[in-house]
């Protein structure tokens, strides 16, 4: 009975050792912006029932992403949250193949307010409108289009990327702020107060753009789930995480 | 081109942050580490964990639970702002608190250290000279630890000027207010303005580095004394 438990322990041994190594069949690091990460899983998940590939996802600002990749960064794919740094990856031959993934929306979100709109972003009678910092983050660009006009700086507090702009409104730090309609979606709509999704007019389109990275040139997977992005079932689940597609849909 | 003044604004503010809280700490830290000394409580080690409590905790969990503390709805935010009118998160205020926390371990062990290294008799020969108590520490204790203060300050000082997790959490990038150096620093770096940020970093190398040989070249001319 003894030495059968010895075996046991020998084989639980192994197959943890073991185990870790036999990795599916390829592997792919898609870097994404933070205010795609919850519809980026939502694909992963998508893509690994029709596939053996294991996608593996690293979030943070565009911007952080972007330093990240030019430094050498092991990704395969860029999920940016804009045009601008694909196209210099492209630029500077760090990247190919660019397309339009994703149509962000921006959102005013009041942590005491039902109906929040921007005439109450000038009455004095709240302290802080946080932001995603507008040189890291698109959204915090398009959110600075918005107010550009309302004189705000004193009221003006910045988060380094939209996802912790949002922490600094749900743990009430600041009343208002702007982010991502999929982050409220993320969160089933679960937030306190309410929020507004922005007319398209009132700021720059935030156009994310995918690029195939130097590293998925020649990576069959990271390709393979490139083109994906690309499909119908993608574009429904991008749909429903908050975005639009840029075919007006 | 003069050099662009702005662009030291957040090292200044760190330098002001850090001037700040060593002094708040010395303040603090001293009466502590010396009840640390000479106490026999058996509260002594559940005390001293928590003040070891910011070596050990990644700033983010400190930076996590400051952003709940600080929020307007909370007690602590919500009685400042009734004392100063501002908040507390968002704030240079705010930013003293946290570092204060944040750095204590770096004021309290080091003189925690020196109160100790002090031998009982010479503190009995003060009292038979009928020293109080607080010209005992004043005249006996202080001089006899000098390295001690000497060390618990600049690391105190160091470790405030160093902080960035914390900061970037509850901070918000407000210029004049809460974007120290650390974090200006990685916005340059982040947006690719590598000279920026090799100016601010390098200053701060430089100026870490005169700070520190100072202290052991005053280490070397004071040593420890036997007490």
């Amino acid at each position: 009975m003894a030495v059968s438990l010895k075996y046991i322990w020998v084989i639980c041994a192994a197959s943890l050792i073991f185990g870790c190594q036999s990795k599916p069949e390829s592997t792919v690091t898609v870097a994404v912006a933070t205010n795609f990460y919850t519809a980026a899983l939502e694909l992963e998940k998508q893509f690994e029932t029709q596939s053996a590939v294991d996608i593996s996802i690293a979030s943070g600002s565009t911007g952080q992403l972007y330093a990240q990749i030019k430094n050498g960064a092991p990704h395969d794919i860029f999920l940016a949250a804009d045009q601008t740094r694909p196209k210099k990856l492209i630029e500077d031959g760090f990247a190919q193949d660019r397309f339009t993934y994703a149509l962000g929306q921006l959102v005013l979100w009041g942590a005491t307010q039902e109906t929040p709109n921007l005439a109450m972003l000038t009455k004095s009678d709240y302290r802080h409108l946080a932001i995603a910092n507008p040189k890291l983050a698109p959204y915090g660009l398009a959110a600075q289009d918005v107010i550009s006009d309302l004189n705000l700086s004193d009221k003006i507090v910045m988060g380094e990327n939209i996802g912790q702009t949002f922490s600094l409104i749900e743990t009430g730090n600041a009343e208002f702020g702007f982010i991502s309609l999929s982050q409220i979606i993320t969160k089933d709509n679960q937030i306190s107060g309410g929020h507004w999704i922005i007319p398209d007019e009132l700021y720059t389109p935030i156009t994310q753009d995918a690029v195939l990275l130097k590293r998925g040139f020649d990576n069959p997977a990271a390709k393979a789930f490139y083109e994906f992005l690309k499909s119908e079932t993608a574009r429904d689940i991008i749909k429903e995480a908050g975005y639009k597609l840029p075919d007006g849909t | 081109m003069g050099p662009n003044l702005t662009d030291f604004g957040p090292l200044w503010l760190s330098i002001k942050l850090a001037l700040i809280v060593t002094l708040i700490l010395l303040a603090l830290g001293t009466p502590l580490a010396w009840w640390l000394s000479q106490t026999r409580s058996r509260l002594k080690p559940v005390i001293e964990a928590m003040t070891a409590l910011p070596l050990v905790l990644p700033p983010t969990v400190l930076g996590f639970y400051f952003l709940i503390l600080f929020n307007p709805q909370s007690f602590l935010g919500k009685s400042w702002i009734k004392i100063t009118g501002e908040t507390l998160s968002f704030s240079f205020s705010g930013l003293v608190i946290a570092s204060v926390i944040y750095s204590l371990p770096f004021m309290v062990q080091p003189l925690q250290t020196a109160f100790e290294s002090i031998k009982r008799e010479t503190l009995d020969a003060a009292s038979i000279l009928r020293a109080g108590p607080i010209d005992r520490f004043m005249s006996v204790v202080a001089p006899l630890s000098l390295r001690g203060f000497v060390t618990a300050c600049v690391l105190s000082f160091a470790h405030t000027l160093g902080e960035f997790g914390i900061v970037l959490m509850v901070g918000g990038n407000i210029p004049g207010q809460t974007k120290l150096v650390s974090i200006a620093i990685y916005e340059h770096v982040e947006t690719l303005q590598y000279a920026q940020a090799h100016k601010l970093s390098l200053t701060l190398i430089c100026f870490a580095f005169a700070a520190l040989l100072c202290v052991y070249i005053f280490n070397r001319r004071h040593p420890v004394k036997i007490g």
